[in-house]
């Protein structure tokens, strides 16, 4: 039974990836299990300078899910590179992906500039969807013109697999995923959160601090198939599917709907294991489904 | 931290929408009072953290108030049912600094850590005192938990029906204690230690992702920059915060 797959190039051991944001640097699960089980992880969305994020609460409790309004907290570029990268080294032997957002073009260029330099970093992935944040992150993806332009300007500085974070927030996310593609990048992973948020009844106001959130967790599965399934036959480039995963069963089914790998990110807050769990239930839900070779079923609904 | 399973051994109200929840299971993760554990709850997504009330070998309490969905559902859980928990979670109050007449300050649902915690300065040859805040006479509980251990017990009420009228800073002297700890409402904590003489702790509650640092939902903000309520919390210095 094989589970590895190629993404952009890289050989993943299996297609398993910790979303960013929900795993940090790597450093807290770590202590937990032995992460080298993980086909990789993508690091906490980092940005040129550090952020504090947004005033709290950032958390809301959702029907088979959650929003979230962290906001891109982050200690920046400059400590990623000399603090978080050396610590992964001591406890993670895989390539890593690397998280990235920005306010400007600039600083999406910059980032991923002194990112490239970086042996560990397998995968640029570059975030065009993040809703937390004003001026930045979602208002380069919320149209197919912006998306382009942060991927021509992020493609001239970095020889890296580029792989372009999208938005569900959009009209129509295969028309922003072609001109990603047009403009070089090697890859996409999608979906980021969906713009939602919840108002607490008593006090009349919402519960959010940043008044909206990002809607995660099994209750967007659905939407995170259909649009992985609606990007794969809109592009040639591997896709990464993202959105609720939370059994190896997910895992098929995503990948059936045309995902190469798959990124799992709110399964981790309530089960801190839940990504050596999915990764160790692979072969079975394998077996059951007839596949000898994850790589053969990559697409295999259409 | 430790991923456990718990049998819930007693679930019963102790005071108006308060309950006080005992299970069996490893305790091992925890190592100070003021650590806290986060709950599965079946039927909802995210897990509860509540600090835990006590813990000895295979026995572990918390005492929640009804607040939400999630803690009006575990009122109906009866004895023998399994609950999947993390362990161990968040730092606890640390009981080396409260030189000899430490004062203990709670309101509400922030009481329930300082039981462990006046047990541990008491065992550590302590004279701690202790003052409580409470809606209503109705609400009130513990009364009798921290008498039985011999310290001396201020019970303020908004309304007056037991104790002093008024918050709990209407019931205590902050000028006579080594150092203080207190767990309540953000307000409290903030009027504690604005009229407080001598340094202290304070426990911070805020909604949390998953309670072990992986999300930063929780973060507070302080002198050193931003920091984790379930992790590099959820007792933080009364200078580190910037109120």
């Amino acid at each position: 039974m094989n589970t590895a797959v190629s993404l952009c190039g890289v050989k993943l051991d299996n297609p398993v990836i910790a979303a960013s944001g929900t795993f940090g640097f790597g450093e807290d699960f770590a202590r937990l299990y032995d992460i080298n089980c993980l086909g990789s992880f993508s690091m906490k969305g980092t940005t040129l300078l550090p952020r504090e994020g947004n005033p709290t609460p950032r958390i809301a409790e959702c029907p088979e899910g959650l929003l979230n309004a962290v906001g891109l907290q982050n200690p920046g570029i400059d400590k990623v590179i000399s603090e978080e990268l050396p610590k992964i080294a001591g406890f993670f032997h895989k390539p890593v992906m690397a998280n990235v957002s920005g306010f400007s073009l600039e600083e999406y260029t910059e980032v991923c500039r002194l990112l490239d330099d970086q042996p560990q970093v397998g995968w640029i992935e570059v975030n065009i969807s993040c809703p937390n944040v004003h001026g930045g992150g979602l208002a380069f993806g919320a149209s197919a013109k912006a998306a382009g332009q942060v991927t021509r300007a992020v493609r001239r500085v970095s020889a890296k697999p580029l792989i372009i974070k999208l938005s569900p927030n959009v009209t129509d996310i295969s028309e922003v995923a072609r001109a990603c593609e047009a403009e070089g990048a090697d890859g996409l992973s999608l979906i980021n959160t969906l713009l939602g948020m919840r108002l607490d009844i008593r006090a009349r106001r919402p519960i959010l601090g940043n008044t909206t959130g990002g809607l995660s967790g099994p209750a967007v599965f659905p939407v995170a198939l259909r649009m992985v399934y609606q990007v794969y036959q809109a592009v040639r480039i591997p896709l990464v599917g993202i959105g609720g995963i939370s059994s190896a069963e997910d895992v098929l089914e995503m990948m059936l709907a045309g995902a190469t790998a798959v990124e799992v990110g709110s399964a981790n807050l309530v089960n801190p294991f839940a990504c050596r769990d999915i990764i160790s239930a692979l072969p079975e839900a394998m077996a059951e489904g007839g596949v000898k070779d994850l790589k053969d079923i990559i697409g295999g609904a259409h | 931290m430790k991923r456990c399973v718990y049998v819930i051994e007693e679930n019963e109200a102790i005071a108006r929408n308060t309950y006080r929840m005992v299970f069996s299971g490893d305790a091992s993760a925890f190592k100070a009072p003021g650590q806290f554990l986060n709950l599965q709850v079946s039927g909802l997504y995210l897990r509860r953290p509540f600090s835990v009330c006590e813990w000895e070998e295979g026995r572990v309490t918390i005492v929640y108030k009804v607040v939400g969905a999630g803690t009006q559902k575990m009122t109906t859980f009866k004895r023998g049912r399994e609950v999947d928990v993390l362990t161990g979670l968040g730092n606890g109050f640390d009981t080396a600094l409260s030189g000899p007449r430490p004062l203990l300050i709670g309101g509400g649902a922030g009481v329930p850590p300082l039981l462990m915690l006046c047990k541990a300065l008491i065992k550590e040859g302590k004279q701690p005192t202790v003052a409580m805040g409470f809606g209503t006479a109705g609400e009130a509980f513990f009364q009798e938990a921290f008498l039985s251990l011999g310290v001396k017990v201020n019970i303020a009420t908004l309304d007056g029906s037991l104790g002093a009228k008024g918050v709990v800073l209407d019931a205590c002297r902050m000028d006579a204690c080594t150092f203080f700890y207190a767990c309540g409402p953000v307000a409290m904590l903030k009027a504690v230690c604005a009229a407080s003489c001598s340094d202290g702790q304070v426990s911070l509650e805020e909604r949390m992702g998953c309670g072990f640092g992986a999300c930063m939902g929780c973060t507070v903000i302080t002198q050193e920059g931003p920091k984790r309520v379930c992790k590099e919390g959820p007792v933080f210095g009364k200078g580190e915060l910037i109120w």
